[in-house]
């Protein structure tokens, strides 16, 4: 029998945001051990949390990236379980009135994984084991994070992929995280379960918890996929649990079963109010908001006639498409602009960190100043090509780089002299041409773009060699 | 005129400095706390220091403000930066927060001197103040009765006249009845006039800090200058306490309901002290107006689900990792934060954090604490709608007066009956100001109530103010403490 994944995600995400969501102490990543922190967000007694606005703020900037609604009415519940990492024995979270309802992440294969609901809430701080002792580091303790719960309508592992990579790059496109798994700032919770083809019953799923990279996803639940058929496949049964992942042998072990299952007491913390996010100021966050990546990456294709694949590798990061969109401005072909940025500058920002911060030599008006020379026809190709390579080289304009000569274009009688001198200069690749040997052509007309310094129209020295040669 | 405002122009009158009267504050509560056991930490360096500040500003001619300089205290659940806060609880031995409650900082701010942390039930769960870990704080009117609780230690010191006003916390009741046993007053504010940042939550959504004073005016002042918007506390609302100019308005047609659940259940001599009082105000020209408000039944079943849940998940951090007790032999993580709780904690906040864990939990959530928030709810609007019908409401504080040391260790449940006037208030959100009405056969206070519309604070302090004038027998003073 053949078997389907099925797979749902809980994804948290650590918002930018300067400061805490319940106080005043920043969020920055590491420093010394509890040295971000204050009585509230290391739980003293008699503290009291206060909602940081920009957190809604943020949370809401996400929730309109992935086309959710964005409640009216929001509360802030207790989450109750007792772990050293968690000041107050409780994690403010959202259960019962989620601050951003349902919504949905688009795949390429045109299939909407749906959202079921994206809450607010606190990050915990993070155990150290050292010298046989374990240790508290309060500074992530109150950092804010939104979770994204996804319905389990992933159906395969390109699929989960492909939905945290989406995921990871419009959180980016808006700002409100820098979504690095590595660093923690976006973990997910994977839950998996399979069933025969063609059945709608849901299998019983396990959860794999904490996962930090999209490789690690992919592989955990390869594993967990083929160990779940294997049990279905033996006369067993998949038992309800939480996994984790050990990376190293690539297997998942038991964490707690269904029966140690936390029963975390929810209930709405008396010590926040209610939320209230009027149509005026959803509407007003609209307002602000960039253009996400899959609407430009349809603009890129639809309007401006950029190869799906080469819109998708100009969308993937927020700074490119902008790059892009500004070395754009009033040139004729869009196209040669992508063929430059892909082509050429690409190879200068090879790691997808590189191309993350896309830190390049020539500014995007720099760009635009050379693609519109090509346009006027001004400079040809070839030149354009090499020029940009001593740009980036040296962060200096087109002009600096081409004289007035070169832009002057080339007149016919100067144009015929070269391709005399070709001829005349080249006698094997002439006779190689007599001989049918197409290709010889080519080497006699870059001899004429190299004398001319690129300035030839190469199509209209081809012709006059061929007369010439006769 | 009151304790603050006598202070106040004796200060200023030279006729004692403020150092001096701080000493002999200090010298009484040497001699009273043996037997009242009210304070359980004596700051008197730090109320020195403040009082010799007070002392230069006087001598340089400066003025001073009406709290400048008088002797107080607060509970020991009140957050006070440097100074022991165990809130009564061997869990919470040694811990010295960081910071200071936004009322022991307004007060600190106006150089109020603070004599000391008073006594308490442990975590404010109680009503005899004998769940403290260090034991009870007695009754200056006859030591051989509790003082009541949780606020016991503040009520019996200020009945012992050896802290001029104190602050208490109320969550079902714990300002005005130990007021009630100690023949005093204290004033529960509306959910929100008063900033809880600081104080050392019980049940989040019911605690409320008020001040406990031997007379109506000394209440109002001190209200007003603790009822103010604070930043930290979502949950404070800004109501700015304008009570004192208020006072010996006229309460001629004033509508002063009496529910007849109340009087229910209700010691025959305390009822009577109540009507007694309505007869009083009738005198005085208000009108008595009784009516039903049986969802009052409700209440005390309510009070404990929503109190005990809020309580076991405010409990949780108490685990000994970062302050306050921890235990001294343990394997691991898990096993000290277990011995740490089963050893910090006493019997009573035990029984209360499993009482609200139990509520919580899966299964149970709908049948207890969903369904105790509905029925919040549901007593909300009964009073809403009584207030439609009369201004304030007079009930007792307690059904009877305080309870011989140790009876109600033996009985939790019978004790948790005598919640059963004051909780009502707390579940609504209300203002009700507790005021001394009368005494038993052996000379015990009975004390009444008066509730009010949300921030009527002004309405009922009037209210009771007009009644201490009319009935100043009632405010009896004890043998003990410092004679103005």
């Amino acid at each position: 029998m053949s078997y389907e994944l099925v797979a749902g995600f809980e994804t948290h995400i650590e918002l930018a945001t300067k400061t805490k969501i319940f106080c005043g102490c920043t969020t920055k990543f590491g420093g010394a051990p509890n040295s971000h922190c204050c009585p509230v967000c290391i739980g003293l007694p008699g503290t009291l949390p206060k909602l940081n606005r920009e957190v809604v703020r943020y949370a809401i900037r996400a929730g309109l990236a992935v086309h959710g609604e964005i409640a009216e009415i929001s509360k802030m519940d207790r989450k109750n379980y007792c772990y050293p990492d968690l000041s107050k024995a409780y994690q403010i979270s959202q259960l019962y009135a989620p601050l951003i309802i349902g919504g949905y992440v688009e795949l390429s294969n045109g299939r909407k994984i749906r959202l079921h609901h994206i809450h607010i809430e606190e990050d915990a701080g993070k155990l150290i084991h050292q010298h046989g002792d374990t240790y508290v580091d309060y500074n992530r303790g109150g950092v804010p994070l939104i979770e994204i719960v996804s319905e389990p309508d992933i159906r395969s592992i390109d699929e989960a992929r492909e939905y945290v990579e989406k995921l990871q790059q419009v959180m980016r496109y808006i700002g409100i995280s820098d979504c690095k798994m590595q660093e923690g700032s976006m973990r997910c919770d994977v839950n998996i379960s399979v069933r025969p083809k063609g059945s709608e019953k849901l299998g019983t799923r396990t959860e794999i918890k904490n996962m930090n990279s999209i490789n690690n996803i992919a592989k955990a639940m390869e594993y967990e996929f083929e160990r779940q058929v294997d049990l279905i496949e033996n006369g067993g049964s998949v038992v309800q649990e939480t996994l984790r992942y050990d990376d190293a042998t690539n297997t998942t072990s038991s964490m707690r079963s269904k029966e140690d299952a936390h029963d975390y007491r929810y209930f709405r913390d008396p010590d926040l109010v209610t939320i209230h996010v009027t149509k005026d100021v959803v509407e007003e966050i609209k307002s602000t908001m960039p253009e996400l990546p899959a609407d430009k990456c349809r603009r890129y294709i639809d309007e401006l006639a950029i190869p799906e694949k080469d819109a998708q590798l100009l969308t993937k990061y927020r700074r490119i498409s902008e790059y892009f969109d500004k070395a754009c401005e009033g040139v004729k072909s869009p196209k040669t602009v992508s063929n430059f940025i892909i082509g050429q500058i690409f190879r200068r920002t090879e790691t997808e960190a590189d191309k993350e911060i896309f830190d390049v030599a020539v500014t995007p008006e720099q760009l635009n100043e050379l693609v519109k020379l090509l346009d006027s026809g001004k400079i040809r190709n070839n030149l354009a090509k090499s020029t940009l390579e001593k740009m980036l080289d040296s962060g200096k304009g087109a002009l600096e780089f081409i004289s007035e000569s070169d832009m002057g274009g080339l007149d016919e009688n100067a144009l015929n002299d070269l391709c005399k001198q070709a001829v005349e200069g080249n006698p094997k690749a002439v006779e190689d041409y007599k001989n049918g040997k197409e290709k010889a052509i080519k080497s006699l007309v870059g001899n004429v773009m190299k004398n001319s310094r690129g300035k030839a129209d190469p199509a209209l020295a081809e012709s006059k060699i061929k007369k010439l040669i006769g | 005129m009151g304790s603050i405002e006598k202070i106040h122009e004796m200060l200023v009158s030279k006729e004692c400095s403020c150092t001096e009267l701080t000493k002999s504050y200090l010298d009484e509560i040497e001699k009273a706390n043996g037997e009242l056991n009210a304070y359980v930490n004596v700051t008197g360096d730090e109320a020195l220091k403040t009082a010799e500040a007070v002392d230069k500003k006087i001598a340089a001619g400066e003025e001073i403000g009406m709290l400048e300089g008088v002797p107080m205290t607060l509970k020991d659940n009140i957050s006070t930066k440097g100074i022991e806060t165990t809130c009564c609880s061997k869990i919470l031995t040694g811990y010295k927060p960081i910071y200071n409650a936004t009322v022991w900082e307004t007060l600190a701010g106006e150089n109020a001197v603070m004599l000391g942390k008073t006594n308490m039930d442990e975590f404010a769960m109680g009503s005899s103040c004998e769940t403290s870990y260090f034991g009870g704080a007695m009754n200056p009117f006859d030591s051989n009765y509790v003082s009541g609780g949780s606020s016991g230690g503040v009520a019996s010191a200020v009945g012992a006249n050896i802290a001029a006003y104190g602050l208490g916390s109320d969550t079902g009741g714990s300002i005005r009845q130990p007021a009630s046993f100690c023949g005093i007053v204290g004033l529960k504010p509306t959910y929100g006039a008063v900033s809880r940042y600081g104080l050392i939550a019980y049940a989040s959504s019911l605690d409320q800090i008020g001040p406990i004073t031997k007379s109506v005016e000394d209440a109002s002042i001190v209200f007003d200058a603790i009822s103010k918007r604070d930043e930290r506390d979502s949950t404070s609302k800004g109501f700015g306490g304008d009570t004192y100019s208020k006072l010996n308005n006229d309460i001629k047609g004033m509508k002063i309901g009496i529910a007849k659940e109340y009087l229910e259940g209700i010691r025959d001599d305390v009822k009577e002290a109540v009507l007694k009082a309505a007869d009083i105000y009738k005198s005085m020209g208000a009108e008595i107006v009784y009516f039903d408000l049986p969802e009052l039944k409700f209440a005390l079943p309510v009070y404990y689900i929503i109190a005990c849940a809020e309580a076991s998940s405010n409990l949780g951090r108490y685990d000994g990792i970062r302050f306050g007790y921890k235990t001294e032999h343990y394997n691991g993580t898990h096993d000290m934060v277990c011995r740490t709780r089963s050893e910090g904690f006493g019997e009573e906040v035990k029984r209360r954090i499993l009482l609200g864990t139990y509520v919580l939990s899966a299964g149970y959530y709908d049948a207890y604490y969903k369904k105790a928030q509905n029925l919040r709810g549901t007593i909300v609007k009964a009073f809403n709608n009584a207030f439609e019908k009369c201004d304030v409401i007079l009930a007792p504080t307690v059904p009877m007066t305080a309870f011989e040391k140790g009876h109600a260790v033996s009985d939790p449940i019978e004790t948790y009956l005598t919640d059963i006037c004051t909780v009502p208030v707390n579940i609504a959100g209300l203002p009700g100001v507790s005021v001394p009405c009368g005494f038993n056969a052996k000379g015990m206070p009975i004390g009444m109530q008066l509730i009010g519309k949300s921030f009527g604070e002004a309405e009922i302090l009037n209210a009771a103010y007009k009644y201490q004038q009319a009935a100043a027998e009632n405010f009896k003073d004890t043998k003990w403490g410092v004679k103005l």
